[in-house]
């Protein structure tokens, strides 16, 4: 066991847990629930997070590795109002169906979105193909951040 | 208030992006003891002795849990008594639970149960559908004379299709949570039909007069994966916390999820067709065959809605159709969206582009020869409704995607085609029907029931065992309730899928919750404003006066099957379904012609569901299904051997990504059903149905490969090529 400092969504945390204690399982005990174990070996993409602005898979990475580090989650990327450009237009194109992927697609969303504001459809497929989805066959998701990346360029 | 056709979003979108919205696993508090499994390492044989010894021994809090121990029969009710809740001597499948432990973690659940010992003897199992013989479930249709029929025939035809094992890979394993307080034992949980499992659990504990009661979480994905195999985590979970005294919490991981739960069962399905030289179907005799795995479960149903669309939506005056599903020694396979009609119906389709070939007609011409019209009579002698769309659906789609003169140029290109490495285009098509609701009696039996209750302050609440697991239920609900009322969809509540609470909707399942279910919120909430009258206030101020002055207001109405809709489960005769959806996919290929891996590049839809409530999550039910059809055709395979699944997790079982998927462009058609109030017909399964068929169609537009079976991989493209004459 070892002490470990994260910063989660802005918010300090102190942990005591063994070194190789997955990032996930320590998120998740933290309170951090949109972090979702889908396959446990970094294929499905639900639990991603962003790692110093960077999108991991949380259940590859070991909490030694995030000492110190940032950590952003889906809840500090869509805010609780739900108005940011992301959350609209994955509402409003029917991009949520049963949700499991949701926090993880959102995440990597968001990470596209701040490096590549204006992405077109195969950049969006190319940042996007480490989160999986079994409802929606990915069109709706796909023309959500589309539209979030033409609402955030109007409202610059 | 016009807020049918519309498409308000989802109500708990926001909660899911953020990720509070509750799932199985979220619930488990602190004081949450975990649970583990027990199973199996053979695929059939006898259990000698179970020695928990050794675990105990490690951790003196572990609690262990044998069939020795269960307090009731050691039974999970589905259609027959045959799938045992544990091991119990005879191990009928491989990674069969044999026993269960709990333990205040999850680490030291897993150490425990590593730590039984399970001794075995092994026998040979059954595996495959030719080493099969024991006979699950059969059924069969006898329509005409087939015997004459091809005896007289210009041309018969003759196929067979194959199909294997197709994983449900919801996102969200599956998991259950029990507690037992006061005499209520209360399991919640990633489920479908809180009622099925109600009744399983009331079977289990029968003997300790508990009260039971289950609720659903948040649920990650269905697809039918969480329609009947609930009943056995369920029970699971519960079992250890009746015996431990403490809440548990089971939940799977990938691995075991993959390994542990059901499957779409594979398939083997023959045609002999007798056709007019024109291409018109003179008699259709198809036998269907499912692997049913090791129990029977619902394995008969499958197989009635896999033999009654087997013959695809054309019409046949003579028509045969034998259905058996045979005994393996593999975990029982079971609902998987579409529940037996994409296997049955890939046969159909496939069928239907060699009958095409052989007569030198394209597959667009074949199809419009022979689909259902109105008024035609299914091999069941069900007479066809006014709102049958087969031709519709296919013109539609035919028109967007330019099918016909995409297909010829591509057929002629293949013919010309230099070996140049160059990439070849594919185009192909595919029609389907799918019948909305439970098939035959299923509906009049299960009399369903949902209601409306008004509170005091006059907020109508929606009472049903419906369940979301994705497909957005609640806002299509809200939308029902709120047309009838004349309120808001924000208006309406949504009780919880909870058995405490509301009546039995009947299962989450079979495309049956907007038509049947949503014609009884209709009909309840049409009785509530008739009682509470019309006037200018607005609903709730009406309804909280009425309420005021006579008591609660509440209304529930149950499911009634018109008289003369009825069918003969004897004899496989008359209204299969009230209602069928109809269907055309045209897939779009790229073939690479070395590695010969497919590409999809676009598929173009037409659907008709009767109408849209919400049109954005209908066609979102159309898109998601349409991509699990058309990676069933290529990509997606459980590979099984010796009786153990070889790709048993994410890395190795593969299902599309973003990479993967196809353009996807959906056309709703809207041909109300007359058989309810509201028009509405089934649309969670039927994009299964023709994106396999359509997608094979492709390929062969593109590289003259016939392939006649799922999925068509290269490693089976290249043995088709080098076998070919």
């Amino acid at each position: 066991m070892s002490r470990h400092a994260l910063i989660v969504d802005g918010r300090r945390i102190l942990v005591e847990r063994d070194p190789m204690d997955r990032l996930l399982d320590v998120l998740r005990d933290a309170g951090a629930k949109g972090v979702r174990e889908g396959c446990g070996e970094g294929e499905c993409g639900s639990c991603t997070v962003l790692l110093d602005d960077q999108p991991v898979c949380a259940c590859l990475v070991p909490v030694f590795q995030a000492d110190g580090a940032s950590i952003v989650t889906s809840a500090g990327v869509i805010d609780a109002a739900g108005q940011d450009a992301l959350a609209s237009a994955m509402l409003t194109e029917g991009g949520v169906q049963c949700g499991a992927c949701t926090p993880g697609i959102a995440v990597t969303a968001h990470a596209l979105l701040a490096k590549d504001p204006a992405p077109d459809r195969d950049a969006v497929r190319d940042a996007l193909a480490g989160n999986l989805c079994r409802c929606t066959g990915y069109e709706r998701i796909l023309r959500a951040v589309l539209r979030a990346a033409t609402a955030k360029e109007e409202a610059s | 208030m016009g807020v049918i056709g519309t498409s308000p979003p989802r109500s708990d979108g926001l909660d899911k992006l953020r990720g509070t919205a509750g799932y199985v696993d979220d619930l488990a508090g602190e004081d949450t003891w975990h649970g583990a499994t027990v199973r199996t390492s053979v695929a059939c044989g006898t259990v000698l002795a179970i020695d928990a010894a050794a675990a105990r021994a490690a951790d003196p809090d572990v609690v262990v849990v044998t069939a020795a121990d269960l307090p009731g029969p050691n039974v999970l009710p589905v259609i027959q008594n045959d799938w045992p809740v544990l091991a119990d001597g005879t191990i009928e499948h491989l990674n069969q639970p044999v026993a269960l432990v709990a333990a205040p973690t999850r680490a030291r659940a897993r150490a425990a149960a590593d730590l039984v010992s399970v001794e075995v003897e092994p026998s040979e199992p059954v595996l495959g559908l030719d080493a099969a013989h024991e006979v699950l479930a059969s059924c069969s249709i006898d329509h005409g004379d087939v015997d004459v029929a091809i005896a007289d025939a210009e041309h018969v035809i003759e196929g067979t299709f194959e199909s294997g094992l197709q994983e449900h890979v919801y996102i969200e394993t599956q998991g259950m949570l029990a507690r037992v307080e006061g005499g209520v034992l209360t399991v919640v949980g990633s489920l479908q039909c809180p009622y099925y499992l109600q009744h399983a659990l009331e079977a289990v504990f029968a003997p300790t007069g508990f009260e039971i009661r289950v609720t659903q979480a948040t649920t990650g994905g269905g697809f039918g994966g969480k329609e009947e195999f609930p009943d056995q985590i369920g029970a699971h979970a519960a079992l250890l916390a009746w015996k431990s005294g403490h809440e548990v919490v089971l939940l799977y991981d990938r691995h075991e999820d993959i390994i542990g739960t059901t499957k779409r069962h594979p398939a083997r399905v023959t045609h002999r067709t007798a056709v007019s030289g024109d291409g018109t179907l003179i008699a259709q005799d198809i036998e269907v065959l499912l692997d049913g795995g090791a129990f029977v479960t619902l394995s008969p149903v499958v197989l009635s809605r896999a033999v009654i669309h087997a013959g695809g939506p054309y019409r046949c005056r003579n028509v045969r159709i034998r259905g058996r599903v045979l005994k393996t020694n593999t975990p029982p396979n079971g609902a998987f969206r579409g529940f037996g009609a994409p296997q049955s119906q890939l046969g159909a389709e496939r069928q239907m582009d060699q009958i095409a070939r052989r007569l030198g007609i394209d597959p667009l011409t074949a199809r419009r020869i022979n689909a259902y019209r109105d008024g035609d009579v299914t091999p069941t002698g069900q007479v066809l409704d006014a709102s049958t769309s087969a031709l519709e659906v296919l013109e539609t789609t035919a028109r967007r995607a330019d099918f016909l003169t995409r297909w010829k140029t591509n057929e002629s290109a293949r013919v010309d085609a230099l070996d140049d490495g160059a990439p070849r285009d594919g185009i192909g098509i595919a029609l389907a029907w799918h019948g909305s609701g439970f098939t035959g009696d299923g509906e009049r039996r299960l009399r369903a029931r949902a209601g409306i209750e008004v509170d005091d302050g006059g907020r109508p609440w929606v009472l049903s065992a419906s369940t979301d697991f994705g497909q957005g239920t609640e806002v299509v609900f809200q939308q029902i309730v709120a047309e009838a009322l004349g309120v808001f969809p924000e208006d309406v509540g949504i009780r919880p899928p909870d058995t405490h609470l509301v009546p039995d909707s009947g299962p989450t399942v079979a495309s049956r919750t907007v038509m049947i279910v949503g014609s009884l919120l209709h009909r309840a909430a049409r009785e509530i404003r008739g009682r509470v009258g019309d006037g200018p206030e607005p609903f709730q101020e009406r309804a909280a006066a009425w309420i005021a002055a006579n008591g609660p207001l509440k209304a529930e109405t149950m499911h009634q099957t018109p008289p003369g809709a009825t069918f003969d489960e004897s004899t496989y005769r008359g209204v299969a379904y009230p209602a069928y959806g109809w269907i055309c996919d045209v897939v779009e290929v790229s073939v690479d012609p070395d590695t010969l891996l497919v590409t999809p590049r676009k598929v173009t839809v037409a659907c008709d569901v009767g109408r849209a409530v919400n049109p954005a999550l209908c066609a979102g039910q159309i898109e998601g299904g349409t991509l699990q059809a058309v990676a069933w055709a290529y990509l997606e395979e459980v590979k099984c051997e010796n009786g153990r699944y070889l790709n048993d997790r994410l890395q190795t079982c593969l299902i599309p990504t973003t990479r993967d998927a196809p353009e996807l462009d959906v056309r709703l058609v809207e041909n109300p059903s007359p058989a309810g109030p509201l028009g509405t017909k089934g649309v969670g399964e039927i994009p299964m149905d023709a994106g396999a068929p359509a997608t094979l169609a492709a390929i062969e537009n593109a590289t003259g490969i016939a392939a006649s079976s799922v999925p068509a991989t290269p490693e089976r493209l290249l043995e088709l090529m080098e076998d070919a004459p």
